[in-house]
Order: structure tokens, then C-alpha cells, then sequence
């Protein structure tokens, strides 16, 4: 079964860029099957289910995404077996910047959308970075030249990165990107394999329950800002 | 220069030496929030003043940075790309909805205008997205595009990164809050021009020539009318974007002078295929394809009785400009000024 992980921040466009790709995939109904990694709630399973694609959720809750990402896919990989897919599309939102649900040797797709301003891909990090594949979405109504800058800033990020314009409403560039999912790597578990970059960390006081504010609040691991005096 | 030349530079050169040399290095800098290092001396000694923690929270050694650094600056310096050597495509047909054969070879030169005409829905989309995919026989409609009357392997579609064609429509915006002036350096940035400032003041110019209504460099984009955005955007199309196919989706009819606009970016040596029904803007173009039933139809030469009524379409559309600047001062629509 072919693997491929796509992540992205909430409303770039991920899912109408994963239906329009199985759609013009053109493989028989039901070979290929999404789990959707979400943090509170989706209605993305609905749009999954009318195409007629298999679609498994899980949410996150108060657990940090990627957490919640790393400790599931295997499970993820082997529904994907267990159900006969020829592949299992994982779909991750990844809520802060630092998010990177992606594997060594797995296909993974970054999906950013232009009208997140062009300075944008420099402050993405990790999500951006360690893509093979980065889609750019909504380039239809940018101006060509907010397009290209938006590029530049991709490459300054990922320098190695393939960078593809896809149109989630038409479908428009799909053609490409279901070509290079060609190349992705067949999996039957994912045992042993790693993650491309650490999780984001943290274990503290306010991990496990705390609200209130107040040093005498704050345990275990903390960042503090430092503050200059004016 | 390659990675290894790069590395060289950058173990023996202070930072601010390789600054000056490549300034887009602060970006480098920021982008890692380095921006503060010390300059005086090479990259790789100023990172031994920077706190550990800075470096693991982008999951990089201080090796990494370093070699990082020379890939950036390699991609960075590449001042020619395979897009640079496009001076022809050619579409090969395919078959339409019914399967039946196009049966037709075109080969579109830079410089060369071709418009696109058929009903919404006939597949006009279908064939800019082939050409955009530099289709191989593996799309629905079985169309090659060639380059240079080659063939095009996987390798080479993956290469041209989005570059390859240049897209103009009436939907676009800009959504930028930049001033014209603003806008245009930085897109000149990002290409790594040389000369910003005289590319800028061209671009600029124009812009303003084919803008019915002038407007300032320091006007925000975003205040632009729509016939300002799409000077600008056509201007900023021909000057500055690298792509050799520009693709056009009906540009309207208020306030751009639309017939220079395409004449300019035929000037400079673009491929231009326009989707339109404007008779002006078809009748400007070279040859114009005919969709029907998700195929090529057939391709007309616009003969030079069709270009002498070109003449006469002019007419009808300045009529037209006159009446709406008309409407716009408060004058009355008068008999007289409809025989004018």
C-alpha cells in the first residue's frame, strides 16, 4: 500500500486538494482510503463520503496534534491494510507552525494557500520545510506576481522542495501532483521507521489541567519571553 | 558556483563580506531568527556565539545551518533556468469528448499572440491546463505538448516548478496592502534583478500607459481600480515574470488599453494565448483555436480582411469608453455623442 502524508494549516485547502487528486487519480472506488488527523471537529468525512472515498477521523482533543498524529498512524497504516486500500492518504491540520506530521521515506505534501500572505512560507518552519511535495492553493485569484514571490519564499524555506500550483475548485495542476505520488514508497507498517523532525515538547503544569495564572502555577517545563526594559 | 565552491566562500569570507556580495543572505538569517549574529567574521565562527536553544528549535546543528546556507545560496544564484531557452510550443491534437481526432499540429512561437474562442463549458480550460501540465498523450483530451519541437520527459515537467506559465484573469486581486512602488520592488526582489530601480520605473510607466486613469507609485495596490490592477498586473507580467507562456482570461473592458496590453507582452517575447470573446482582443491575436465538444474545432488565421475590421471594432469600443467617461462627469447621453 502507497503512503502519503498531507499537512497543512486549517482551511489551505487540504481536502479539496486530496478529492480532487483521487478524483483524477482515476482508481477503482474504494482503493483508496484518507484518515483525517483534525484537533476538535471536522465535517471533511462528509465531503469524503459523498465521493465515495473511505474516511476514518480522529481528534486530537487536548493532546498536541502531532503527538496524537505519531502515536496513531501505525494504526492508521494497518486499517489501510486491513481495508485492501492500494493507499492510505493521511491528512493532518496542523494548528502551530512548529507541526510536522511527516515520516522518513514517506511522500509528504505541504498544502499552503496563497492568500496567507507572501511572507507566510517564512514563518511556517518545520510543515514547510521538511515537505517533498509543497502545493500551493487559491493561486487563482492572486496577482501572477504575489504568486511568484510566494515561490520565491517556499525556496528560500525548502530549498529542495517541488512546488505545485493546484486549483482546489477546478481540479487545475491535480495532473502533476497524482504523478508524483507514483513514486511514493509501498508500506506495510511503519515499525521502526522515524519521524523527519522532533515533535513539538513540552510537559507542564498547564499540559495536564492547570488554568490558573501565577508563577506559583507554572511547573515543569517553561519558556519564558524575555522582556526589555524601555 | 556549486555547494562545495559555496562552502569555501563562506568559511573564509566574513559575513558581511558574503552579505554584501549576496545580499538576499539576511533572508537566510531571518528566516532562523539570526538576523543579530556577528558579521565580523565567517558563519561558522559567529555560530559558536549563538545560544543552543535558538538551533534546536529549528532542529539544526551548526553544521547544518552552514551547509543550509550554501544550498540556499546556490539556488539563490542561479541566474539562468531551463525556462529561459522557451521560444516555441507545439500541440499535437488529441480527440475530443466524442473520441473523435483533432487531427491538427500548432506551433506557437514567442511572440506570437493565439486566442482561444468557444462557448463556457467547450473545454477551453481543458486545453490551457494541458499546456500548463505540458500534457505527454496522459491526459483525458491524449494532447502532446512539445517545447522546441521536443518531447518532454517526467523529469523536465517536474523541473519547471509552476514556472512555466504565467496566469492573468479577471478574478484576480491583489491582497497585498503595498504601494505600487512597494509591490513592484518586491517582486523585483525576488527575482534577484540587478537593476530594481530602472526595471521598477519602466514597470511603473507602463503600467501608467495602459491605465485609462493614472495613478501614483505610492497608491496602495489594493486601492487600484479594476482597469489599474490589470495595467499594473500586465505591466508586472511583461517586465518581471519569468514564465515564457502567459495565458490570459479575458481582460474587461473598462479602463486597460487591452489591445496594448497583449501587444506588450508579445513584445517581449512571450507566448500569449488569450481566452476570449472580445472580437478586439481575438481579432488582434495571430491565429484564434475554436473549441467545440472538449476538442480543437479548428484554427482560423485572422486573414487581413478580418484585421481591416479591426479598424471598425476600435471605433464601437472607444464609442463605448467616450459614453462611459461621459456617464462618469455628469454629462447627459446625447444623439450627438452616439454618431461621434
Amino acid at each position: 500500500m502507497k503512503l502519503i502524508t498531507v499537512a497543512g494549516p486549517p482551511s489551505s485547502g487540504k481536502t479539496s486538494v486530496v478529492l480532487k487528486l483521487i478524483e483524477c487519480m482515476n482508481m477503482p472506488e474504494g482503493s483508496i482510503g484518507v484518515v483525517k488527523f483534525d484537533c476538535l471537529t471536522s465535517f471533511d468525512n462528509i465531503s469524503y463520503e459523498a465521493a465515495g472515498v473511505p474516511v476514518q477521523m480522529g481528534f486530537s482533543g487536548k493532546i498536541c496534534p502531532d503527538h496524537y498524529f505519531v502515536s496513531n498512524v501505525e494504526d492508521a497504516v494497518q486499517w489501510g491494510m486491513r481495508s485492501g486500500f492500494e493507499m492510505l492518504i493521511t491528512e493532518s491540520a496542523g494548528l502551530c507552525n512548529r507541526c510536522s506530521p511527516y515520516i522518513k521515506g514517506i511522500l509528504s505534501i505541504c498544502v499552503i494557500d496563497n492568500l496567507s500572505g507572501v511572507n507566510t512560507p517564512r514563518k511556517i518552519g518545520p510543515m514547510l520545510k521538511y515537505a517533498d511535495i509543497v502545493v500551493v492553493t487559491k493561486g487563482d485569484i492572486v496577482s501572477q506576481a504575489e504568486r511568484e514571490v510566494f515561490a520565491f519564499n517556499i525556496k528560500q524555506v525548502n530549498t529542495a522542495a517541488k512546488i505545485l500550483f493546484v486549483n482546489g475548485i477546478t481540479g487545475q495542476g491535480t495532473f502533476m501532483l497524482a504523478k508524483y505520488l507514483q513514486q511514493a514508497l509501498e508500506v506495510r507498517t511503519l515499525r521502526d521507521m522515524k519521524l523527519r523532525f522532533t515533535t513539538p515538547s513540552s510537559v507542564c503544569s498547564y499540559c495536564t489541567g492547570e488554568t490558573t495564572i501565577g508563577e506559583a502555577y507554572q511547573m515543569g517545563m517553561m519558556k519564558k519571553m524575555e522582556f526589555k526594559e524601555i | 558556483m556549486t555547494t562545495p565552491d559555496f562552502m569555501k566562500t563562506i568559511n573564509s569570507q566574513t559575513m558581511a563580506a558574503v552579505i554584501q556580495q549576496y545580499p538576499i543572505a539576511m533572508d537566510f538569517l531571518a528566516n532562523y531568527r539570526l538576523n543579530d549574529i556577528l558579521k565580523d567574521r565567517p558563519l561558522p565562527k559567529a555560530l559558536d556565539q549563538v545560544e543552543d536553544e535558538i538551533l534546536e528549535e529549528f532542529g539544526l546543528e551548526r553544521d547544518d545551518i552552514v551547509q543550509n546556507f550554501c544550498m540556499f545560496l546556490e539556488t539563490f544564484s542561479q541566474t539562468e533556468t531551463s525556462l529561459d531557452s522557451v521560444w516555441s510550443i507545439t500541440i499535437n491534437g488529441g480527440v475530443n469528448k466524442l473520441k473523435e481526432p483533432e487531427n491538427i499540429s500548432l506551433t506557437i512561437s514567442a511572440g506570437e499572440i493565439i486566442s482561444i474562442v468557444g462557448p463556457t463549458g467547450s473545454g477551453k480550460s481543458r486545453l490551457l491546463n494541458d499546456i500548463e501540465c505540458l500534457a505527454q498523450g496522459d491526459t483525458p483530451t491524449q494532447r502532446q505538448i512539445m517545447v522546441n519541437g521536443a518531447e518532454i520527459d517526467d523529469l523536465q515537467r517536474f523541473e519547471m516548478d509552476g514556472k512555466l506559465v504565467a496566469q492573468l484573469s479577471q478574478n484576480m486581486n491583489f491582497v497585498m496592502d503595498l504601494t505600487a512602488r512597494e509591490f513592484l520592488e518586491m517582486h523585483a526582489k525576488s527575482r534577484l534583478t540587478a537593476n530594481v530601480d530602472e526595471v521598477v520605473e519602466k514597470c511603473f510607466q507602463c503600467a501608467n500607459e495602459l491605465a485609462g486613469e493614472k495613478f501614483s507609485e505610492d497608491t496602495k495596490v489594493t486601492q487600484l481600480s479594476g482597469g489599474q490592477s490589470r495595467a499594473l498586473m500586465i505591466a508586472d507580467t511583461a517586465y518581471m515574470s519569468e514564465s515564457p507562456i502567459v495565458l490570459i482570461d479575458e481582460i474587461e473592458n473598462a479602463g486597460i488599453d487591452r489591445r496594448q496590453a497583449v501587444l506588450l507582452l508579445a513584445k517581449k517575447e512571450k507566448i500569449i494565448l488569450v481566452s476570449t470573446h472580445d472580437p478586439l482582443l481575438a481579432l488582434s491575436a495571430d491565429k484564434r483555436i475554436v473549441i467545440k465538444n472538449g476538442g480543437i474545432y479548428k484554427i482560423i488565421v485572422t486573414s487581413e480582411a478580418e484585421k481591416r475590421n479591426l479598424a471598425a471594432i476600435e471605433k464601437f469600443d472607444s464609442t463605448l469608453l467616450m459614453l462611459r467617461n461621459s456617464l462618469r462627469t455628469g454629462e447627459l447621453i446625447t444623439e450627438e455623442l452616439l454618431e461621434l
